[in-house]
């Protein structure tokens, strides 16, 4: 039943990934990624980690992308208003991404798939309580540096975003 | 007797969904009731008994109306948003634990939940952060201003909700050390009730449940002073009724994830005694059924509280404006919000930790763990 799912939410994540690109409409194209970011859930899921899993839904799904939403709706995104791109734009495109597409196939080209040994495999991998271990103890430099890097970011935002002396918005 | 396990945690599953269904139903009428207990008049009273057959006079009501669609509506989308909104509000009751475990004479026991993941809190916050996107489909389906500004104004609110709700909860994973839910009751069962813990988690938690379930003083998106109907102007028939029936659902979840969180949801006091008196005269296996029933009863008297709670207020407290609701959110409740879990942190450290399993992790951890948890 494992490989079915898999197959199935396999199916799922491409389609709905091809769905973002292709979709007319702005707003298909972010439910089309939330669907995206569902099924890779799932493959999370599969891969017995469901702590992953649920803030994958969490943060993406329930709070990134309501605010993408949220700015596209504000935008009123339409095929009369967008802007004809120039042909040197879609070469460039095209280029850079047969560029990351080479990158990958020559970095994925050497692996080997290494399937779990079902006697020494540790069912609990994926639990908060081991993630939580690990990400405190062994990788607790890059954890606290990757969240001093959010704060920059916010502390950034917060700087754009004041209102200037004087300045009345309402 | 030859029933399998899992074609009773099948039955324990669909008996959830039912009664979420029916609590929700009655929790309209409760909600005429209340307000007109609150308002000093008679209420529902035409529709049988005590107007108890409000509510079915209210689905045949919508069921009958006319199916409407705006001009220029994305058809698509207009019917997916309420479709959306139900069955996200219909997710969240899943995990929540409606009592202790039942044991049958021949040893099967089965649980009063209907699924036990060791994930439950999140699940349920991760359910409960995707409940917008409903409103947020359909009022930009609507190819109406007021539908969309209702729109916006839902997704705003329920972001900056979120992460104070979110904060309220980390302080209460530092006392439980666990994030099932089941296990959480199991720990209050034996001790105090978490509200004693995080008092001020509590008070966080509530607010953030009635800004997430656009009750009033919060219910902004469908501000009818200023938006008409809000998100659910264009909305009529069964559409309508789907998302203001999964707005009784939400209060329902919320009522339900908080006397879990915070009152002990199946434990009550003196369950130990009954335990004990009962095993002295009945035998153990009696007294573990009829305490798990009684629990059962205590939750549901805890959720009734708590949806009455939700209808008070709405009767009692004003809506605020939209810039008072976004100061409430950013610069009171979040602050409040980290403070809480720094003092959470410092009495863990000075007091000692409520569950011996967190104690055991904060002593360092010898190699032999360790390559555990890398291998």
């Amino acid at each position: 039943m494992g490989t079915s799912l898999f197959y199935f939410l396999a199916f799922v994540a491409l389609i709905s990934a091809l769905g973002v690109v292709f979709a007319k409409n702005p707003i298909h194209s972010v439910l089309f990624l939330i669907l995206t970011f569902f099924a890779i859930s799932g493959h999370y899921l599969l891969l017995n980690a469901q702590f992953l899993a649920a803030v994958n839904i969490i943060v993406y799904a329930g709070a990134i992308m309501v605010l993408f939403l949220f700015v596209i709706m504000f935008l009123n995104l339409n095929t009369d208003t967008e802007p004809h791109k120039p042909a040197l734009a879609k070469v460039t495109a095209a280029v850079a991404g047969g560029l990351l597409l080479l990158v990958l196939i020559a970095a994925l080209r050497n692996v080997t798939p290494v399937g779990a040994d079902a006697a020494t495999f540790d069912s609990q991998i994926g639990m908060v309580n081991r993630l939580g271990l690990v990400l405190y103890q062994q990788y607790l430099l890059p954890f606290e540096l990757a969240s001093v890097l959010f704060l920059v970011a916010m502390v950034g935002a917060v700087m754009l975003g004041k209102r200037e002396e004087g300045e009345r918005n309402f | 007797m030859e029933i399998p396990l899992l074609a009773w945690q099948g039955l324990v599953i669909l008996a959830v969904f039912g009664i979420t269904l029916l609590i929700a139903t009655y929790s309209t009428y409760a909600e005429r009731v209340v307000a007109a207990f609150l308002q000093d008049r008679v209420g529902p009273d035409r529709a049988g008994p005590f107007g108890l057959l409000q509510p079915l006079a209210d689905a045949v009501k919508l069921f009958t109306k006319e199916e409407f669609f705006p001009s220029g509506a994305n058809r698509w989308l207009f019917v997916f948003g309420p479709c959306l909104a139900m069955t996200t509000a219909l997710m969240a009751s899943a995990v929540i634990p409606f009592g202790n475990t039942l044991i049958f004479g021949d040893g099967t026991e089965i649980r009063l939940q209907a699924i036990e993941v060791n994930i439950g809190m999140l699940y349920v916050f991760g359910v409960v952060s995707l409940g917008v996107y409903g409103i947020m489909i359909g009022g930009w389906a609507s190819n109406n201003k007021f539908s969309l500004l209702g729109a916006v104004r839902a997704a705003a609110q329920a972001v900056s909700y979120e992460l104070a709700m979110g904060m309220a909860l980390i302080a209460l994973l530092m006392v439980t050390g666990t994030l099932s839910l089941r296990e959480i009751t199991l720990q209050q069962y034996n001790g105090l009730w978490n509200i004693v813990y995080q008092p001020l988690g509590f008070i966080i938690f509530c607010v953030c449940a009635f800004a997430e379930t656009n009750r009033t003083p919060f219910d902004l998106p469908e501000c009818e002073t200023e938006l008409v109907g809000g998100y659910h102007t264009e909305y009529s028939s069964m559409k309508m009724g789907l998302y203001l029936f999964a707005e009784y659902i939400n209060v329902f979840v919320a009522s339900a994830v908080m006397s879990t969180l915070y009152f002990g949801g199946f434990s009550f006091p003196g369950e130990h005694w009954v335990y004990n008196t009962l095993t002295q005269s009945q035998g153990e296996l009696f007294a573990h059924n009829v305490v798990t029933i009684l629990g059962t009863v205590t939750i549901f008297a805890k959720i009734f509280f708590f949806i009455f709670f939700f209808m008070w207020v709405r009767w009692t407290l004003p809506r605020f404006r939209y810039d008072q609701l976004m100061r409430l959110g950013w610069t009171m409740l979040f602050p409040i919000a980290i403070l809480n879990i720094l003092v959470t942190g410092a009495c863990i450290l000075f007091f000692g930790a409520k569950d011996p399993k967190i104690e055991a992790a904060k002593k360092p951890q010898t190699t032999e763990t360790r390559t555990v948890v890398r291998g």
